[in-house]
């Protein structure tokens, strides 16, 4: 909203993942003491650089009549413009009026107009009603006795789903004047956003929900076993996939289903290291294919989905396997039974002519086991050529593996096997309909919504599974709108997706 | 101590906490007899802390072989043996399942805490943590501290379903928080309130004006949202109010210098001087009266502790590691839990280490430590070791080895509340409800 350069010092707490969406935890995650005394650190920090003299004139609209003297009416264009940006809809009065008093307050005790547009702006930040999102309802003159969102509400949950901000001025606008509850109204901002380069922002942030990249923050490597595994080149492998995701999704708006099998792909110089290819660009990121003659096609075998989903040490065909289905397909594998007998996994690990199909089958010698991990590890064996880092290799403890798997019924060897069953299976898009809902939404499907999945699961396959278009029918479609709670507002957390700060 | 004071302060908590809130130290929770004075005439208040490790034991290296004061010091207890006298080794309290899916490392350790087993993280009660930092709490910087030395940011601290307090991890950040921005030394020559913090107080209260107005229009659920959010706004205005006020004088304290940087992660070397240094802060930042309560997490409770150039994490190792024939358990599995202790007396060394009164802080803090499960290997929840640690200025009974025989863990939580003074005649459900003190542990 300011500037991207004006500093955000707090650290943000662990989102909650429910039913595989931080978007729908945040829902009901609350806000502990922790959140909210790091929301304020960052409130401070933004106001005292918006408010600094090298940025105000950037910033603050007008300039105060007198050095001494309260300025109340440039205060009070400073709080409408930017208590109008934070809270999504016009200030009331007594907003207004509560933070142009503050404002006055802080520069009676402290000295200086801008400490008190700094104070101000500090009490805006920390309001909840900037820190959560609220649905307004309103009466529906179109169906008396009913309500619907009010226009400020709907331009909220449009500008989050569409670019993971908060509205800009033309929608606030469209909001004003009512035009986002005409259809047309509507079908224009909708088109608006959609052009805009900021919905990639929207992708990538989705993606990265529904990719759980969040795991890598409690993600280790051992250094001595995969040296080539770093910090650096873990934060590149995430933006290596998503960057993958929003060029190929947005950019050259193609089949989702081709993400499993494409070759094309990102690199860096730390990416280069693990994929051991040659990347010319010094700093930052390049373009690139996976050869042919590689193992490697489709996001499945990046660096930052393999390495994700293995332990510190090693590769986890059951993780993996674990992974894909609930990611990709939406399916739900059992925890493991709290009394399982691991005795017949005899040690092995590192053992002569050990693979991880062997130990595995050991282990599903128990018919306890073997009901789950029917479901991941012919999954995942195919993806036993690459280590727990994601790293190539031809043999486990100097062995050939068989690569051989099944999904559905259906047999295939291998990583490229695996991305062509995942391309042509009809529960991946599915899922991936059920999940973008959802996240829209904020909450999970209510029963129902069913047609409603159908139909847009039905708009996806007709626009031979293009996002953007997939994105537009939610946008357009009226239960995106609906009205949850008949009685009341409902509340979301503002920071979706937060990304934590500067840690040692 | 009088019964008047217990109850009236029962009634402020049940009314919303605004009696305790009111007083700045309740006598309840300043030592029994008053004797406890430092040397700058101030009462010494009492800490309650967790402190958790994961992957439970080797039962025959853990457990005595007999009960009472007498029992010979089990092989890996010994690194606690110079505070045999300040320690109450339970075992063989069981967590009662009642049916409830016991889900691997969490089942345990939420049912222990909050008496209540449950099939996941959605815990049905605020963990004992909680409950006590509810009472013990207030007036001090920080409700309670989360702590986490092996990289991993969760805890079990919660005070709902869905709100876990999340750990710090990193002993720069723990530094950054506590004794950076906003720390005031108590032993400082001048005192002058900061205007800003005046002001900062003032824009908290006026974000709060809208409390009344934003409840009444929200549904049930989100008005409870909402309610936490006005509450954690309210700690924060406490927290300045408490910067406006000079702080009380402590002795032995000179402010702590920042640690350097350190790999944060689940190589056990690195772990243990994570949580050496993270055990030192602690100390001091109980020491200086800015939390209370605390909660340090020394391995997650699926361990994922790991030995440099090792495949293998203390986790995996309980589950794959073949049991070695000749000594009848699994070795490598069997050196984490040892190290375990190890690092549990490190802990206990950072809060011996520090001078209060005639005595220590650890004498001054009941520090409640626990696993997560008995034999890791099968994820049993039965006989899940347990010890309490510390004088609690007086109110705990230490130096013995009590054998649960299965009877329900939430005999201790109860027992650690009550001799804490919160007020509460039985905890726990289904199996695990129970209202028998421990009378050998309460003073």
């Amino acid at each position: 909203m300011f500037a991207p350069d004006v500093p955000v010092t707090g650290r943000f707490e662990r989102a909650l993942r429910e039913d595989g969406l931080i978007a729908v935890g945040t829902s009901h995650g609350s806000m502990s003491a922790f959140s909210v005394e790091q929301y304020d650190v960052s409130a401070r920090s933004i106001a005292a650089a918006v408010t600094s003299k090298e940025r105000r004139a950037q910033f603050v609209p007008c300039q105060p009549k007198s050095e001494t003297e309260f300025d109340k009416a440039c205060a009070s264009k400073f709080v409408q413009q930017y208590g109008g940006q934070l809270f999504r809809r016009p200030l009331t009065v007594q907003e207004r009026d509560r933070f142009v008093t503050i404002a006055g307050a802080a520069q009676q005790k402290l000295g200086g107009f801008y400490k008190g547009l700094e104070f101000a702006l500090i009490g805006m930040l920390d309001s909840p009603q900037f820190l959560l999102r609220m649905d307004r309802s309103e009466p529906d003159p179109a169906h008396p006795g009913a309500v619907r969102l009010d226009g400020w509400s709907k331009a909220v949950r449009l500008s989050y789903f569409l670019t993971n901000s908060t509205p800009d001025a033309e929608l606030l606008r469209a909001a004003a004047t009512g035009e986002l509850h005409s259809e047309q109204g509507l079908a224009r901002q909708v088109e608006r956003l959609l052009a805009s380069p900021r919905v990639e922002m929207a992708v990538r942030a989705f993606f990265w929900d529904m990719l759980q990249f969040d795991g890598f923050n409690d993600l280790f490597k051992d250094p001595s076993i995969y040296p080539g595994y770093t910090v650096a080149a873990a934060a590149d492998a995430q933006e290596q996939t998503l960057r993958t995701v929003v060029s190929h999704l947005v950019q050259e708006n193609g089949d989702y289903r081709d993400l499993f099998t494409t070759r094309k792909t990102w690199v860096s110089r730390p990416l280069g290291i693990l994929y051991r290819m040659p990347v010319g660009t010094r700093n930052g990121w390049e373009q690139a294919e996976y050869p042919a003659s590689s193992a490697r096609a489709g996001i499945l075998t990046d660096v930052s989905m393999l390495a994700l989903h293995s332990h510190p040490g090693r590769s986890s065909p059951t993780l993996r396997g674990k992974f894909m289905r609930e990611i990709f397909l939406c399916q739900r594998v059992p925890d493991p039974p709290a009394n399982v007998n691991f005795s017949v996994v005899q040690d092995a690990v590192n053992r002569p002519g050990s693979t991880a199909r062997l130990r595995l089958a050991e282990h599903n010698d128990n018919p306890v086991c073997a009901g789950c991990h029917k479901l991941t590890d012919p999954l995942g064996l195919t993806l036993e050529n690459f280590d727990g880092a994601g790293g190539f290799r031809a043999k486990e403890n100097g062995v050939s593996m068989d690569l051989s798997g099944a999904l559905d019924g259906e047999d295939f060897v291998g990583p490229q096997g695996l991305g062509q069953a995942l391309q042509d299976n009809p529960g991946v898009p599915a899922c991936l309909v059920e999940k973008m809902y959802r996240s829209a939404i904020g909450r999970d499907i209510a029963g129902p919504e069913e047609p409603v999945l159908e139909y847009l699961v039905g708009r996806f396959e007709s626009s031979r599974f293009r996002l953007p278009q997939l994105m537009r029918a939610i946008a357009l479609s009226k239960s995106f709108y609906a009205v949850q709670n008949q009685t009341g507002l409902v509340l979301q957390k503002t920071v979706a997706v937060a990304k934590k700060g500067d840690r040692s | 101590m009088s019964q008047l004071d217990r109850r009236s302060m029962l009634r402020g908590i049940m009314n919303g906490a605004a009696v305790a809130m009111a007083l700045p130290l309740l006598d309840v929770f300043l030592d029994v007899n008053g004797e406890a004075l430092a040397a700058t005439g101030q009462r010494i208040p009492i800490r309650f802390g967790t402190w958790v490790w994961g992957c439970g034991f080797v039962p025959e290296r853990w457990i005595p072989t007999s009960e009472g004061s007498d029992y010979v010091m089990p092989a890996d207890l010994e690194p606690l043996a110079a505070y045999r006298k300040q320690m109450a080794i339970l075992s063989g309290f069981d967590v009662k399942l009642d049916g409830v899916a016991n889900k691997p490392h969490v089942t345990g350790t939420l049912g222990l805490r909050t008496g209540v087993p449950v099939p996941n993280e959605t815990v049905r009660a605020p963990t004992i943590d909680v409950l006590m930092g509810e009472v013990m709490g207030q007036g001090t910087r920080f409700r309670s501290i989360e702590l986490s030395a092996s990289g991993i940011e969760r805890s079990y601290s919660f005070r709902g379903a869905g709100s876990p307090n999340p750990s710090e991890t990193s002993p720069l950040a723990l530094y950054k928080r506590i004794f950076g921005e906003g720390f005031q030394d108590p032993n400082a020559e001048v005192f002058a309130p900061d205007p800003e913090v005046m002001v900062r107080k003032s824009v908290l209260s006026a974000v709060s004006d809208d409390r009344q107005r934003l409840m009444k229009t929200l549904g049930s659920s989100d008005r409870q949202r909402m309610d936490e959010y006005f509450t954690a706004v309210r700690q924060l205005e406490q927290r300045l109010e408490l910067q406006l006020q000079p702080p009380a004088k402590v002795e032995n304290f000179t402010v702590p210098k920042a640690p350097g940087k350190t790999v944060v992660d689940a190589e056990i070397g690195n772990v243990m001087e994570n949580h050496k240094i993270m055990a030192g802060l602690l100390a001091q930042a109980l020491a200086c009266n800015q939390t209370r309560v605390f909660n340090m997490l020394f391995s997650d409770t699926a361990s994922n502790l790991r030995r440099s150039a090792s495949s293998d994490t203390h986790h995996t190792l309980t589950h794959e590691e073949p049991v070695n024939p000749t000594l009848g358990y699994q070795e490598q599995s069997a050196w984490f839990a040892a190290q375990s202790m190890v690092a549990c007396r490190d802990f206990v060394d950072a809060l011996a280490g520090i001078k209060e009164g005639s005595g220590t802080l650890l004498d001054n803090t009941l520090l409640f430590a626990h696993s997560d499960c008995s034999i890791a290997k099968a994820h049993a929840v039965e006989g899940i070791p347990m010890m309490v640690i510390g004088g609690a200025g007086g109110r705990v009974r230490t130096g013995f080895h009590k054998a649960g025989r299965a009877d329900s863990a939430a005999r201790v939580g109860l027992s650690i509340q009550q001799a804490m003074g919160v007020q509460v005649e039985k905890w726990g459900a289904g199996s695990m409800d129970t209202n028998r003190t421990l009378t050998e542990l309460v003073a």
